[in-house]
């Protein structure tokens, strides 16, 4: 009896084992016949932990536009084009090994991460690797300061804060501003320094506060925002955290204006907001509803697929991130058109003058690698319908 | 001191509510531990796991009512399913190994669900009777903050009733105080440990509901941290100790609380301090505030 049950359980175990791989499988796109030549396009996003909902969301961009440009000409031959995943996570100690793997899998560029502080944690792995990576929304700096191989189709951080801060000051006229990020993460530290740099130029008092990493109790945080007479709360933190605190917020009857960023721009948030009399104020890559076609395309895609609208957050709104995912998948086919070829080398010699019209915008580099953007969109919660309304283009006054 | 009360009275109804959940897992940890000598690391993760399951069930249509009682049955039966099949064939092993398996079963849990989560956040459905607002002294609070401290406590005072006055009890006091003497007494240890793990199990799913109303996003390591925070409770009070537990809940989701909101800069101190609160009180009294002296048998 003792034995049958260690055998049972031994064989639970390995079941349990390979159920774990078939997750990992599951994510590539199939395999690639043999008859076909093929490029393969690494996809360096987190798929679980706090960024997870962003990152699939990034995802579902770059498989749509895989699914409609399968293919790459390459010297007049037609290349197909697989997507490569690894899940870095969300967290900076498993950023390598992500990384690792898809310069084992041969890749020819990366794309990825959302998130700045796995870009940067990774960076190195694909530079030893000369293999150039194109960040998708990771929005600080240092992911492509002082690097010839990490390129970037978003706005930064420097710009985020500061058009944050102005925003702070020109809507609400406020005097006191009060930031909230996770502990030791850089890209909330990097955004709330920006922004306090800012809102400092502009008269305003900055009080920072910082919350350990797996925090959910937000409760007496926001009670000190409302103690020290905050008008405004600036919290640049994933989804996981932006959450909680907005439930939060609104139990407690805050009744502070939030300000959030990028990461922000997600349908369950959004949703969160609805039936509540919360004011919350998000900047962003894009606006849904700039480009129709583009959307009724990708909205008939989601609603056949059940994973992608699952992993869309239940719902076929589409997040700016989806938008960026599906330009940076355009940008680094352009850039293999452009190196006719699919060695990372020449694909890397090729990104800096590849430039692109995406849904986005017009993508072009400068000379750091980062893309020459100047507006970000603010977008509000319509806590009526639990939708995003669009408010305005905001540039920063020079 | 009214003045204090006054500025303070929103960090310490934060600091209650996080106290009385604190509370519910930490009496788990403190009676497994009472009775095997055992710290069942798995236990935190029960609790998120209690979570996950409401979420699924309420996912599926079912009423709240019908959620509650699942969540509770379900939450037990994982409870003893984990006893019988990762410590029970370890009982004559040496208590390392049982310790050992306890952070298996608690790895297992938080990758099992996040396999099943996909890593994404889940929000936890609302339970509409704890979330109706009250304002008091011109701040506003939900009804978990009034709810939560008093159920805590009748459910202590009951299971501390149980273990002074029932059969069963007397029997749980027994194991705790020895093992094999007890045995030898015809005691039925394996019914005793069950249900022992019945009310750990069942406290835990007690309080992951109230625990999840207020902070509504469920991930595969949501139990980590209360179940850190609730150990650390556990041990503060002397572990083995029900009434310790309690008590070192309170004092350590007060304490967390206040600091927070000590001013500008405080903030990042609040787990520092808890845990140097801990040290200091080991340092005074090794075996925590309520902690038994063990006395060495000649």
């Amino acid at each position: 009896m003792k034995k049958l049950l260690a055998i049972l359980m031994a064989l639970a175990l390995v079941v349990c084992c390979f159920a774990a791989c078939g997750k990992t499988d599951g994510g590539n796109a199939g395999n690639a016949d043999n008859t076909q030549k093929v490029v393969k396009i690494g996809v360096y996003e987190p798929q679980t932990g706090a960024n997870g909902a962003g990152g699939k969301q990034e995802i579902l961009g770059m498989q749509y536009a895989n699914k409609i440009n399968p293919t790459v000409e390459i010297n007049g031959e037609t290349y197909k084009v697989e997507l490569v995943y690894a899940d870095n996570e969300s967290s900076t100690d498993k950023a390598v090994s992500a990384a690792s793997k898809l310069v084992a899998e041969g890749v020819s560029v990366v794309l990825g991460s959302y998130g700045s502080a796995v870009s940067i944690a990774a960076s190195d792995t694909f530079k030893e690797a000369g293999i150039p990576a194109i960040g998708v929304t990771c929005t600080n700096p240092q992911v492509t300061e002082g690097n010839d191989h990490y390129f970037r189709i978003c706005f930064l951080d420097p710009f985020q804060g500061t058009v944050h801060a102005e925003f702070a000051k020109s809507k609400f006229n406020a005097d006191t501003v009060y930031c909230l990020g996770e502990l030791g993460n850089d890209y909330d530290q990097g955004l709330i320094n920006y922004f306090s740099e800012a809102s400092e130029k502009l008269g305003m008092k900055v009080i920072k506060e910082n919350f350990p990493k797996d925090n959910s109790d937000f409760t007496s945080y926001l009670a000190n925002a409302k103690k020290q007479g905050a008008d405004v709360i600036f919290a640049p933190c994933s989804i996981q955290y932006a959450q909680l605190i907005l439930e939060q917020s609104n139990a407690q009857g805050t009744n502070i204006p939030l300000l959030g960023t990028d990461t922000w721009d997600n349908n369950k948030i959004v949703e969160t907001t609805k039936g509540t009399n919360t004011e919350l104020y998000v900047s962003t890559f894009y606006q849904e509803g700039a480009n129709p076609e583009f959307e009724k395309g990708i909205k008939e895609w989601m609603n056949s697929d059940p994973t992608a609208l699952e992993n869309n957050g239940g719902n076929d709104m589409i997040a700016a991130v989806t938008v960026m995912g599906y330009d940076a998948y355009m940008t680094a086919l352009e850039a293999i058109k452009n190196a006719n070829s699919a060695e990372p080398s020449a694909v890397m010699a090729a990104l800096p003058t590849t430039a692109y019209e995406g849904i986005s915008g017009s993508i072009s580099f400068n000379e750091i690698g980062d893309a020459n953007r100047d507006a970000a969109y603010i977008k509000t919660a319509n806590v009526e319908t639990g939708t995003w309304d669009f408010v305005a283009v905001q540039k920063v006054s020079a | 001191m009214a003045e204090f009360l006054n500025n303070n009275l929103q960090y310490l109804l934060n600091g209650i509510l996080a106290g009385s959940l604190y509370a519910l897992i930490a009496i788990g940890y403190t009676m497994v531990y009472g009775i095997l000598r055992l710290i069942n690391f798995a236990h935190g993760d029960m609790f998120m796991v209690a979570g996950l399951v409401m979420i699924f069930i309420i996912s599926n249509g079912a009423p709240l009512w019908l959620g509650v009682i699942l969540v509770l049955v379900m939450t037990v039966a994982l409870g003893v399913v984990i006893e019988k099949a990762a410590y029970k064939p370890l009982r004559s092993a040496p208590r390392m190994s049982v310790m050992i398996s306890a952070i298996g079963v608690s790895y297992l849990l938080q990758n099992c669900a996040l396999y099943f989560t996909g890593g994404l956040p889940r929000t936890y459905p609302a339970i509409p009777m704890l979330k109706e607002k009250h304002t008091i002294g011109g701040i506003t609070i939900e009804s978990v903050f009034i709810v939560t401290p008093i159920l805590t406590l009748l459910l202590v005072v009951a299971l501390v009733l149980l273990i002074k006055h029932t059969k069963i009890g007397m029997a749980m006091r027994a194991v705790s105080k020895d093992f094999e003497t007890s045995q030898l007494m015809g005691i039925k240890i394996n019914s005793v440990i069950s249900f022992t793990f019945i009310i750990g199990s069942f406290l835990a799913a007690v309080g992951s509901m109230f625990y999840f109303s207020k902070y509504t996003t469920v991930v595969p390591l949501s139990g980590s941290m209360p179940g850190l925070k609730a150990f650390v409770a556990a041990v503060f009070g002397g572990i083995g100790s029900i009434p310790g537990a309690v008590i070192g809940a309170f004092i350590i989701g007060i304490c967390e609380n206040l600091i927070k909101g000590m001013g500008e800069g405080w903030t990042v101190f609040s787990d520092a301090f808890t845990f140097a609160l801990l040290i200091i009180v080991l340092l005074v009294k090794p075996t925590g505030i309520f902690g038994e002296k063990t006395t060495d048998k000649v």
